[in-house]
């Protein structure tokens, strides 16, 4: 699997990310520097990783979705390549338009960094494929802005077309209908709000992150 | 401000830099002529209690700053220690403490900007923040304010910056109340071939100024650091810096990227006192001098005076010594994380600091006179007299309704709320985090583990320095021992009330007297450290001095992270054992203090031979894999220990010798519990003071406790006015 993970200036968990897409897949992801205007020929995943880029300011993710990149990651994506973005990735991709809706402050206002428990609700992207329909799992967040909102006719949309994949199952930040992950419409761009990558091995308490992995990498064998 | 003539130094201008009739008479000396303005502001810094330590140096010799460990020693940025194949742990704490008053966010979230920087300045990727915090009354009226502030300063720059904020500790004292205190504490590893060190060298070599640009904020921070609060601390928020997390991000990739190479000759951040200490530090040390371009400095603003830019404490900023030749090489890296390169002067060999400003000469300051002349005191101190021995010691009322309230109290009740709001394991190397007795952090891509902790318990400190001095550190190895570390070195920030007063002067000298007796027993040398001083405060009323509260920070390496332990029940019918004597100190003790309401009698005492020997052997049970899990035994005393192991792992305990307050709650030293499952045998000298099960610790539902033990915080903080 040919994978690459984008680098924006203040991006602070693509080292992660790339750790455990090497560690699933056995290949380390090509790491493309935001300016870069072309992503490698034949890319089977992009991860959009998490971080401050730009520092957050103006808005979480809004000045990194203007990058030259970020045209190339589009295009990729309309030709069905895997578009992973996670926390600050995930913002990145709803400015960039290629997912709906925003995330606002949580509603608590502070920062939250804890393990929180995913219903996961969408077995059939290449992303959670490997995971049970209901199934519960545990996954860290670490975010200051991972509220999510939608207008309701765009939620409703979203959960008809099984496009929410995760789902809070407690209160963490305030998102509309507890919605901690959503798929673009043809089901290859995934933004979720908690890190999978941080619960991939024993050094992480718990490995439910793994398996988003490694169905990536039995989808693209598929 | 305008740059005065050289002609307009009068006693007001020098009074108003801090310098006594005295201090000045050694500028005059120093110089061999009066200075102007802006070399009177070089030397006021460098000359304050913050850059200069001059009324802690003579007593700081005096501690333990070497062993087969240590790679270097104080006198950098910070201290660097071995931890095998060819790695280096680099690591220090400061303190942010008067800013943090006056602007408790941006004072600290530059308090970690800085210490970050120390760190990554000597080549090290930072991998781990920690901090120790002191405030006041928790009903205090500012201090929620203050609280709020402090926890979302430090979140907001550490998160950003992508280094895990993994511990910390907390306390409150109404002697905090007008004088809360900051110290962050960083964690960085090198290859120990790839260290870079302060000494410019190499006459003609360019110096390079990269970062941030320099603004008009923190003029003369180090010197507000270095004096008392009067009323007017209000007065003093334009003198706190404003801190861009995301720029030292970019610096920090920008400078591991440049340090790859073989560009750099030598290299020091600008903290306190910006250009100023660092030129002047880099120059000294290499023994050469300096001359800087002022023209060339990057500005914020418009029409900064060379005054201005060698004062400010603009944050995100460093110093570099180049390679000659090597500037394209290193602009093109820092132009592309989108900061400022300027090359703004040159390595001399006048042994003057020399700067130029719109074609004239606006200072000329011998450097070595600058450094020798500096002023050194041995202030009067008095020795804190003997506390009596308890006396009418007032018997338990009910050990279980005792250790309910105990874990509610403020400095024993769970700090959830505040490390929630820490980003703890983004690099996903963080094994053991926050809320356990050290946390424990990968070494990225080995086995290794470095454990780290901060502590010290100004309660001892204040009723015996002595003793409060040994305990810190001591604590501190305890409770890198209780997770299977061996303890490798220390970082240290001092913080005291005003060395003008020998009493609060016995205190510094008694709390390193005791320190350095801890250092040398439990072959923990201090490789770096911060002081500082004029802790009080007229602000809140009364003169109130801070107790002394002289924070360790410590680390310590696991050969293999897997063989850390973890203070959790981890089954029921375990056995659970005491390593240590209880004898049953009530003296300081925190149930004292909070049940019967008296903050009396001596400390604990600390036997260093005992310390070690009990520390080695629970080191040598977790390694052998003997126990399933260790807690030191520290505020609160036995039964809070037991109550916190039984709430992490959901599991309660059976237990036997309990009876009454001393028992239950004294808080002797050197003492550590362990489980045993089924099949260990008892380790000698250990004593089995019951079983793991049950759903209760001394008759108390662990329901009740949780909600006791998590309630304080969200209880304080809910009604938190932000801002």
């Amino acid at each position: 699997m040919k994978s690459a993970v984008i680098v924006f200036p203040g991006s602070n968990c693509d080292r992660d990310l790339a750790v455990a897409i090497r560690d699933v897949t056995g290949v380390a992801p090509v790491m493309v520097w935001h300016r870069e205007t072309a992503l490698p020929e034949g890319i089977d995943l992009i991860g959009v990783p998490g971080g401050f880029s730009y520092g957050d300011y103006l808005r979480s993710g809004a000045m990194a979705a203007r990058s030259p990149i970020m045209r190339a990651v589009a295009d990729a994506a309309g030709r069905g390549a895997r578009v992973l973005g996670v926390c600050n990735g995930f913002q990145v991709l709803t400015e960039a338009g290629l997912l709906p809706g925003a995330l606002m402050r949580n509603a608590g206002i502070s920062f939250v960094c804890r393990d929180v428990a995913l219903t996961v609700a969408n077995t059939d992207s290449a992303f959670t494929r490997l995971y049970d329909a209901g199934e519960t799992i545990t996954v860290p967040v670490a975010h200051h802005d991972g509220n999510y909102t939608a207008d309701p006719e765009t939620l409703d949309r979203l959960e008809g077309e099984g496009r929410v994949a995760f789902r809070y199952a407690g209160a963490v930040n305030g998102s509309a209908r507890d919605i901690a992950g959503v798929l673009n419409e043809a089901g290859n761009v995934l933004g979720l709000m908690p890190h999978p990558e941080r619960m991939i091995e024993a050094a992480h308490g718990r490995s439910d992150g793994r398996r988003l992995f490694e169905g990536l990498v039995e989808s693209v064998a598929a | 401000m305008t740059q005065p003539s050289a002609s307009a130094i009068t006693p007001q201008i020098v009074a108003d830099h801090g310098f006594s009739p005295e201090e000045y008479e050694r500028v005059l000396h120093a110089m061999g002529r009066e200075p102007n303005i802006t070399e009177l502001g070089i030397f006021s810094v460098m000359w304050s209690e913050h850059c200069s330590y001059k009324s802690s140096r003579l007593h700081l010799k005096k501690l333990p700053t070497t062993g087969p460990q240590v790679i270097c020693g104080p006198g950098e940025n910070a201290g660097v220690v071995d931890i095998g194949d060819g790695q280096a742990a680099i690591f220090k704490m400061e303190s942010h403490n008067h800013p943090s008053y006056i602007e408790p966010y941006q004072g600290a979230a530059t308090g970690v900007g800085g210490i970050l920087r120390d760190v990554f300045t000597m080549g090290a990727r930072p991998i781990a923040n920690l901090n120790a915090l002191r405030f006041g009354r928790p009903d205090h009226p500012r201090m929620r304010h203050l609280i709020s502030g402090v926890v979302s300063g430090i979140g907001g720059y550490g998160n950003c910056v992508g280094v895990p904020t993994v511990g910390g500790e907390v306390n409150f004292h109404p002697a905090y109340d007008g004088n809360i205190l900051v110290n962050a504490m960083t964690v960085g590893i090198a290859d120990t071939d790839k260290i870079f060190y302060s000494a410019a060298s190499g006459v003609g070599n360019p110096i390079v100024y990269v970062g941030s640009k320099t603004g008009r904020d923190g003029i003369h921070g180090a010197t507000m650091a270095s004096a008392d609060f009067g009323e007017d601390s209000e007065a003093k928020r334009p003198t706190v810096q404003v801190g861009d997390p995301f720029t030292e991000k970019l610096l920090i990739e920008a400078c591991l990227e440049l340090m790859a190479s073989d560009a750099i000759v030598a290299i020091q951040d600008m903290g306190a006192a910006g250009l100023t200490s660092s030129s002047v530090e880099m120059a000294s040390k290499g023994g050469v001098g300096i001359e800087l371009d002022m023209d060339a400095v990057p500005c914020r603003e418009t029409g900064m005076t060379p005054y201005e830019m060698m004062l400010s404490e603009s944050q995100e900023r460093m110093l570099m010594v180049l390679k000659p030749g090597r500037e394209d090489f290193a602009e093109a890296i820092f132009r592309k994380w989108e900061l400022d390169f300027a090359v703004i002067g040159r390595v001399t060999e006048t042994g003057h600091m020399v700067l130029t400003w719109q074609g004239e000469t606006v200072a000329d300051i011998p450097l070595a006179p600058l450094a020798d002349e500096a002023p050194l005191y041995d202030r009067p101190h008095v020795p804190t007299p003997k506390r009596a021995p308890l006396a009418d010691v007032p018997e338990s009322g009910g050990v279980g309704a005792d250790l309910l309230r105990l874990m509610a109290s403020p400095d024993i009740a769970s700090r959830r709320w505040i490390w929630e709001q820490y980003d703890h394991m983004v690099g996903a190397d963080t094994v053991q985090r926050p809320g356990g007795d050290a946390a424990v952090v990968r070494v990225h891509g080995t086995p290794k583990g470095l454990a780290m902790t901060t502590d010290c318990t100004p309660r001892y400190c204040f009723a015996d320095p002595v003793e409060g001095g040994r305990q810190a550190v001591a604590e501190a190895w305890r409770n890198l021992t209780a997770v299977g570390a061996t303890p490798l070195a220390v970082t240290n920030c001092l913080n005291f009330a005003n060395p003008q007063r020998p009493e609060i002067m016995g205190q510094i000298v008694g709390c390193l007297e005791g320190m350095s007796e801890a250092c040398i027993a439990l072959d923990f040398p201090i490789v770096s450290g911060n002081v500082s001083l004029y802790n009080e405060s007229k602000a809140t009323g009364g003169g109130s001095a801070i107790l002394p509260t002289p924070a360790i920070g410590a680390i310590g390496l696991l050969a293999d992270w897997t063989k850390s332990a973890t203070i959790a029940f981890k089954s029921a019918g375990e056995t659970i054992a005491l390593i240590g004597e209880t004898r049953g100190h009530l003296g300081q003790s925190l149930w004292l203090r909070e049940i019967a309401g008296r903050e009396d009698g001596p400390p604990p005492p600390v036997d260093l031979a005992t310390e070690r020997a009990n520390g080695d052997m629970v080191r040598t049970l977790i390694q052998s894999g003997a126990v399933s899990a260790v807690h030191d035994v520290s505020d609160g005393g036995l039964l809070v220990a037991i109550a916190e192991m039984a709430l992490a792992g959901n599991i309660g305990a059976e237990l036997t010798l309990l009876d009454g307050a001393g028992p239950a709650f004294g808080e002797d030293q050197a003492r550590y519990l362990v489980t045993l499952p089924a099949g260990v045998p008892l380790p000698e000298g250990a004593t089995a003071i019951g079983v793991t099960g049950g759903e209760s610790v001394a008759g108390v539902p662990l329901a009740d406790l949780r909600t006791a033990h998590e309630g304080f915080f969200p209880t304080l903080m809910g009604r938190a006015a932000l801002g």
